[in-house]
């Protein structure tokens, strides 16, 4: 069938229509460069390097499905969500405009507990203890050296307890820092972390003044310091500082039970609201029916005592047990806007990850970007063609128009496959195009090359057309099958914009191939049909 | 019309002139290299994809200059390179800082703006920010495209035609790969991902190029025996001038188009290869025939001249 003029023609329009077919039903596929978005490359956090490749990929496993449940949720039309190698994942929003939430919801363990807060003191108490593994871990020397970093401003104290009375209701001075009676004995460097921890406002609860709290995370931190505290306790601190007029001052500190009585797999249900009482920012949940049966149980034994919910490590409400609780409860986010507790609510339902995710590349294109460089392509892209187009039938006359229209062809072939194959078009990608059109010119440029070359021996038109294309066909098929090669090792090893070059530049070499090769060919017998074989032709 | 119609030059006698071109070339590109080596700490600019860090483009409504931007960043994340791109009001600002979660240094700077100009009088254009890992891991996968690109065309070299051909082959490429490496770093331009794939092109056209010529002087070998190895590479240089020219003159048109008309890393692409393909036409003239006399003088073939000729790949229709 490829013999006869008829067969090559239906050939022709085959490909053709695939391609138009192709082209309708999928359409070009914009990457995030052109269109705008956000690319995000996602690892399992590991800063200790504690974790096996197996418990890696296991982690990145479960929160794959996680993330694409939260996404989803998120409403983001047409993501992409893979995962790359066996611990990484790839997030690819397209046309998304707020970044920073965007991000939060991705990034979010959403680890929900439940944990019954302790008597204060059992701080207390342990305090002594602490502050004698901070002395010990770091030498009368560290401790200096700390005390003279300190950043507490002795003159604001007068004013630091006013606001401490406001906060706390009159509190009696002299027992006001925990450490103060033992701090007067032997003075500031023997009681390094108790005399920086004041009274909360409630059992269980204390505070830190706001400039304190990365010392204090520090000496907590120091080895041994933890382990002074009772088995089965932790200190978790607050995720609302207590503020005057705006302006955080201090931090709540809780004690806690260390083991959570349930945790966020019991949700069933949250939906972000607003308490009417106070007016604050709330997300209200149902836990499931073991999950309420479980935390009545829990309640109805602990009426009177405080139960803290946790959310990754932070305490977001520590509510008084009034009565036995069931089913329902809620987080309250203080003077958040409404979108956070939307998208906490949604992280919530979703699931929490296995655990935390790391953003280790984020690149991201605004729509403006995008625009402009399709803008861009598409008008360089044109004037080349039309220069192309220009230098081939000033030069080649006849023989370059029927090269032109083989372009042409070439044109929708490439487009279609790029459809067909719901392959993505980049801003490298078009490049890739641009690239590929000179290799199609370049195929044509050998052929007729050669053909007036083999005129100029005097061979009769029809065997230089012949031999023309045979003799040519060596040094295009080395040339394209070089340059495919090197386009398909930029798609194995190259990654994001690369590969959409790679892959524009295979199928445009593909499509140079057949479009140089079979139909110039074809256009040249169609031509030469209608002549005498002595007849000249114009090339 | 017809360009060099009976065009007869020696090119392959003058070799030595071009071989001297390249070499002076070559020692400007390897100054510049290690005066930017010494003076920058790298003879390349690499981008964050390389180097690991945050980039911030950001369009900023109104009159700023880079003198109000500077404050700002400075306080948000200490060491940053700032920039004017593009016309007047827009920003590259550059920050090492990755550590960590790969976004921190970025969102600390777009919060900075938003304080200092409020949230409706910019727009982020453009943000990347890559971790140290993953830098590390796209310059090794950069090295590695490069090298198994090489690896591999030898080995396709090695098989249509002799180990001579192939050899010549890659000293005309490695000859451009080298020049087009040169010139980037002479101008300190951005080195980044859409880099490479420039490189790797300028490889595969360069091969190209010398490789049209190479399957010209195997086919005249057989009907030239009598003649010199230099005149078949003469002839054969010369029979394909008219197509070096007119291909190299259609592809530089379509770049001269991306280059004048694009922006940003379209535009550093397009320049890229224009002297890609510049340095590629100029090699396939006047370096790899000239090498492949080179090996042939050090090491001959069999008398009479014979170059194992494969059957060539015959047309399909």
């Amino acid at each position: 069938m490829f013999g006869t003029l008829k067969g090559r023609l239906l050939v022709i329009l085959g490909v053709m229509a695939l391609a138009a077919v192709a082209l309708w039903q999928n359409g070009i596929k914009l990457g995030l460069d052109l269109q705008g978005g956000m690319h995000l490359a996602l690892e399992v956090q590991d800063p200790n390097g504690t974790l096996t490749a197996e418990q890696r990929a296991d982690y990145t496993d479960q929160n794959l499905e996680i993330l694409r449940n939260r996404i989803d949720q998120f409403g983001v039309t047409e993501p992409n969500i893979q995962k790359i190698g066996a611990d990484r994942i790839i997030v690819e929003l397209p046309g998304i405009t707020d970044e920073e939430r965007a991000k939060d919801v991705i990034r979010q363990q959403a680890f929900l507990e439940w944990k019954l807060v302790l008597g204060s003191d059992v701080l207390v108490n342990a305090l002594p203890r602490m502050d004698r593994a901070v002395v010990q871990a770091l030498g009368e020397e560290g401790l200096r050296a700390l005390e003279d970093t300190s950043q507490t401003d002795p003159t604001s104290v007068g004013a630091q307890q006013d606001v401490r009375d406001l906060l706390f209701g009159q509190v009696d001075s002299a027992a006001d820092t925990l450490g103060a009676d033992t701090a007067r004995a032997s003075g500031p460097t023997q009681t390094p972390l108790s005399r920086l921890i004041l009274q909360g406002a409630g059992d269980g609860e204390f505070a830190v003044a706001e400039v304190d709290v990365p010392r204090v995370k520090q000496l907590l931190a120091l080895p041994g310091v933890m382990n002074a505290l009772p088995r089965n306790t932790e200190l978790r601190w607050g995720a609302d500082p207590y503020a005057v007029q705006g302006q955080a001052l201090y931090r709540p500190l809780f004690v806690l039970q260390a083991r959570p009585f349930l945790t966020g797999e019991r949700l069933e249900e949250a939906i972000a609201g607003r308490d009417p009482m106070t007016a604050e920012t709330i997300v209200q949940f149902q836990l499931d029916r073991r999950g309420g049966r479980e935390f009545e149980a829990v309640t109805a034994e602990n009426i009177g005592k405080r139960i803290a919910i946790v959310l990754d490590t932070l305490v977001h409400s520590a509510p008084v047990v009034n009565s036995r609780i069931g089913a329902n409860g809620q987080i309250t986010l203080g003077q958040a806007p409404m979108t956070e507790a939307q998208d906490l609510a949604l992280v919530l339902r979703a699931g929490a990850f296995a655990a935390p995710l790391e953003i280790i590349e984020q690149r991201q294109v605004g729509p403006s970007l995008g625009r402009d460089a399709i803008d861009q392509g598409i008008f360089a892209g044109a004037l080349g063609l039309a220069l192309v187009v220009l230098i081939m039938v000033g030069y080649y006359r006849f023989a370059g128009m029927l090269a032109v229209l083989a372009l042409g062809i070439y044109a929708l072939l490439v487009l279609g496959g790029l459809a067909g194959m719901s392959a993505t078009l980049t801003a490298p990608g078009i490049a890739g195009l641009i690239l590929s059109i000179g290799m199609a010119v370049d195929a044509n440029v050998l052929i007729f090359e050669r053909i007036r070359e083999e005129l100029a021996l005097g061979r009769p038109t029809r065997a230089a057309v012949d031999d023309g294309f045979k003799h040519a066909m060596s040094a295009i098929v080395d040339s394209n099958l070089t340059t495919l090669i090197t386009a398909l090792i930029l798609f194995q090893v190259g990654t994001g914009p690369v590969r959409g070059f790679a892959v524009t530049l295979s199928i445009g070499i593909i499509a140079s191939f057949f479009s140089a090769v079979f139909i110039t060919r074809t256009f040249f017998l169609i031509y030469l049909d209608r002549k005498r074989a002595s007849d000249a032709i114009s090339i | 019309m017809r360009l060099f119609e009976h065009a007869n030059f020696d090119f392959v006698g003058k070799r030595k002139t071009f071989f001297v071109i390249s070499a002076l070339t070559l020692l400007v590109f390897v100054a510049g290299a290690v005066y930017f080596q010494i003076a920058r700490g790298s003879w390349l600019n690499y981008s964050v994809d390389f180097t690991g860090g945050t980039l911030v483009q950001v369009r900023i409504a109104g009159e700023t200059d880079i003198g109000d931007l500077r404050p700002v960043i400075d306080q948000a994340v200490p060491g940053s390179e700032i920039t004017a791109f593009g016309e007047g009001n827009e920003f590259l600002i550059r920050s090492p800082q990755a550590e960590g979660d790969a976004t921190g240094a970025s969102e600390r700077i777009i919060d900075a703006l938003r304080a200092q100009f409020g949230e409706q009088s910019f727009e982020i254009v453009r943000t990347e920010a890559v971790g140290a890992k993953v830098g590390g891991e796209l310059q090794t996968r950069a090295l590695l495209a490069i090298l198994l690109s090489f690896a591999t065309t030898l080995i396709y070299l090695a098989f249509r035609f002799e180990w001579r051909f192939g050899l010549a082959a890659i000293i005309a490429t490695a000859h451009d790969v080298l020049f087009a490496m040169g010139f980037i770093s002479l101008l300190q331009l951005d080195v980044a991902l859409p880099t490479v794939a420039a490189l790797l092109t300028i490889l595969g056209y360069s091969l190209n190029d010398t490789i049209v010529v190479f399957d010209r002087v195997r086919e005249n070998l057989p009907n030239m025996r009598r003649d010199g190895f230099e005149k078949v590479l003469n002839r054969s240089i010369n029979e394909t001038l008219p197509r070096t020219v007119m291909t190299s003159l259609t592809t530089i048109v379509t770049l001269l188009a991306l280059f004048l008309f694009g922006t940003g890393s379209l535009r550093d692409f397009a320049l890229i290869m224009i002297v890609g393909v510049v340095i590629g036409t100029y090699s396939s003239i006047f370096i790899g025939a000239a090498s492949l006399l080179e090996i042939e003088k050090r090491w001959p073939r069999e008398r009479g001249g014979r170059a194992k000729t494969r059957t060539r790949a015959s047309a399909t229709t």
